[in-house]
C-alpha cells in the first residue's frame, strides 16, 4: 500500500487520457465560472470564510472513520460548502482544497485533478445546492425541516461522486460500470451517513452562532441576529 | 445566542480545523477509503501511480518529511496542511472577490 499511496482520491493511472482530459475540461469551466460568480457575488466581509472553511474541509477530510469490512470513509464537505457559501463558491473552495492534497500531499492525481474536483466538488455542490434551494421552497422554514434536508442531500451528494467515479472507471475500461457501480455505492452508503452526521453537525453550528452565514438556509433561520453582514472583521474588531 | 462577530468566528472555526488535523487525524482509520477498497478488491489498485511532479511532493501521504514518529509526521501535516490550505483559500477568496466600485466611497484598495 505504501509504494502506491492512495490516500483518499483517484491517483493517476486509473483513468485513460480522455476521461482525464474531458473531466479536466469540464472543472477547469466550473471553475472558471464560479471565479466569475466570486467576482459578482463575493464581498470582502466573506473573504475570511471561503479560506476558514477551505482549511476546515482540508482537516476534515484527513479523519478517515472506520466503517464495514476494514474500510474506511473520509468526509467530502461539498454539502457543506454549498449550504454556507452557495454552490458556485462552493466549488471554488472544493478546488482549492482537492488541488492542494495532489499538489502538496501526493493525494489524487495531477492528470485526474479534473475527476477529483468534479466528482468530490462540483458535482456535490451543484447537486446540493439545486436540491437545497428546491426543498426549502416546498418545506416548512423551521429548523428540523432545515438540517433534515441538508443531512438527507449530504448522503446523496456522495452517492453522486461515487456513481460518477464509477462512470468514469468504466468509460476508461478499468472496471466495468456493472461491477464498480454496486460496489462504490455499496460502501459509499455507509460513507454518505457520516458525511449527513458531520455536514448537519456543522450547519447547526453555524446557525446557532451565525445563521446570517449560512447562504442556503430559509430567510427565518438567517435573521435572528443583529449586525448585519457587511459589517465585516475590521470594523468589529 | 448573541451572535459572534466573524473574526471570533474565524478564529474560532480554524482554531477547530488545526485541532482536528493536528491532534486527531493521527489517530484516524487506517483501514483503505471507499475508492481504495473497490479497488483492491477489483483488481485495479496497482494502476495507481504517481505523477511525475508528485515525487517532489512536499509532504507525500500526509507524513511530515524527517519525522519517524508516525502519529507526530501526520499530525504535524495536519497543522501545516490546514494553515496552508486557509491562507491559499484566503488569498484566491482575495483576489476573485468583488472589488468595490471604483471611486466609490469604499473604493480604497487595502
Amino acid at each position: 500500500m505504501l509504494d502506491v499511496p492512495i490516500a483518499l482520491h483517484i491517483p493517476d493511472g486509473f483513468l485513460s487520457g480522455g476521461v482525464a482530459l474531458a473531466c479536466g475540461l469540464l472543472a477547469i469551466a466550473t471553475v472558471a465560472y464560479a471565479l466569475r460568480i466570486a467576482n459578482v457575488e463575493l464581498d470582502e466581509a466573506r473573504v475570511p470564510l471561503l479560506g476558514v472553511l477551505a482549511a476546515f474541509i482540508f482537516a476534515a477530510q484527513m479523519l478517515n472513520f472506520p466503517i464495514a469490512g476494514g474500510t474506511s470513509g473520509h468526509f467530502l464537505g461539498a454539502t457543506l460548502a454549498a449550504v454556507l457559501l452557495g454552490p458556485w463558491l462552493a466549488s471554488l473552495v472544493m478546488a482549492v482544497v482537492i488541488a492542494v492534497q495532489a499538489f502538496a500531499f501526493a493525494d489524487g492525481g495531477i492528470s485526474a485533478l479534473g475527476a477529483n474536483v468534479l466528482n468530490m466538488g462540483v458535482l456535490g455542490a451543484l447537486l446540493a445546492g439545486l436540491l437545497i434551494v428546491a426543498a426549502v421552497k416546498v418545506l416548512p422554514h423551521t429548523r428540523v425541516a432545515f438540517l433534515g434536508v441538508v443531512g438527507v442531500v449530504s448522503w446523496l451528494a456522495v452517492m453522486m461522486g461515487a456513481s460518477a467515479t464509477s462512470v468514469e472507471l468504466a468509460l476508461s475500461d478499468a472496471i466495468p460500470l456493472a461491477t464498480s457501480l454496486p460496489a462504490m455505492l455499496g460502501v459509499h452508503t455507509l460513507i454518505g451517513f457520516g458525511e449527513a452526521v458531520i455536514t448537519v453537525a456543522a450547519v447547526s453550528a453555524v446557525l446557532v452562532s451565525r445563521p446570517d452565514l449560512v447562504a442556503l438556509a430559509p430567510e427565518e433561520l438567517r435573521r435572528p441576529a443583529a449586525p448585519s453582514l457587511g459589517r465585516s472583521i475590521g470594523q468589529e474588531a | 445566542m448573541r451572535r459572534i462577530p466573524t473574526g471570533m468566528f474565524v478564529a474560532i472555526a480554524l482554531a477547530l480545523a488545526i485541532g482536528l488535523a493536528t491532534a486527531v487525524s493521527p489517530f484516524a482509520s487506517p483501514s483503505p477509503d471507499g475508492l481504495e477498497k473497490v479497488a483492491e478488491q477489483k483488481a485495479f489498485l496497482d494502476e495507481g501511480k504517481l505523477h511525475s511532479l508528485q515525487e517532489e511532493s512536499p509532504i507525500p501521504d500526509y507524513a511530515f518529511p524527517g519525522i519517524e514518529n508516525e502519529r507526530l509526521a501526520t499530525g504535524m501535516a495536519g497543522f501545516v496542511g490546514t494553515l496552508g490550505v486557509f491562507a491559499i483559500g484566503w488569498g484566491l477568496a482575495w483576489l476573485v472577490r468583488r472589488r468595490p466600485e471604483a471611486g466609490g466611497p469604499r473604493g480604497a484598495p487595502a
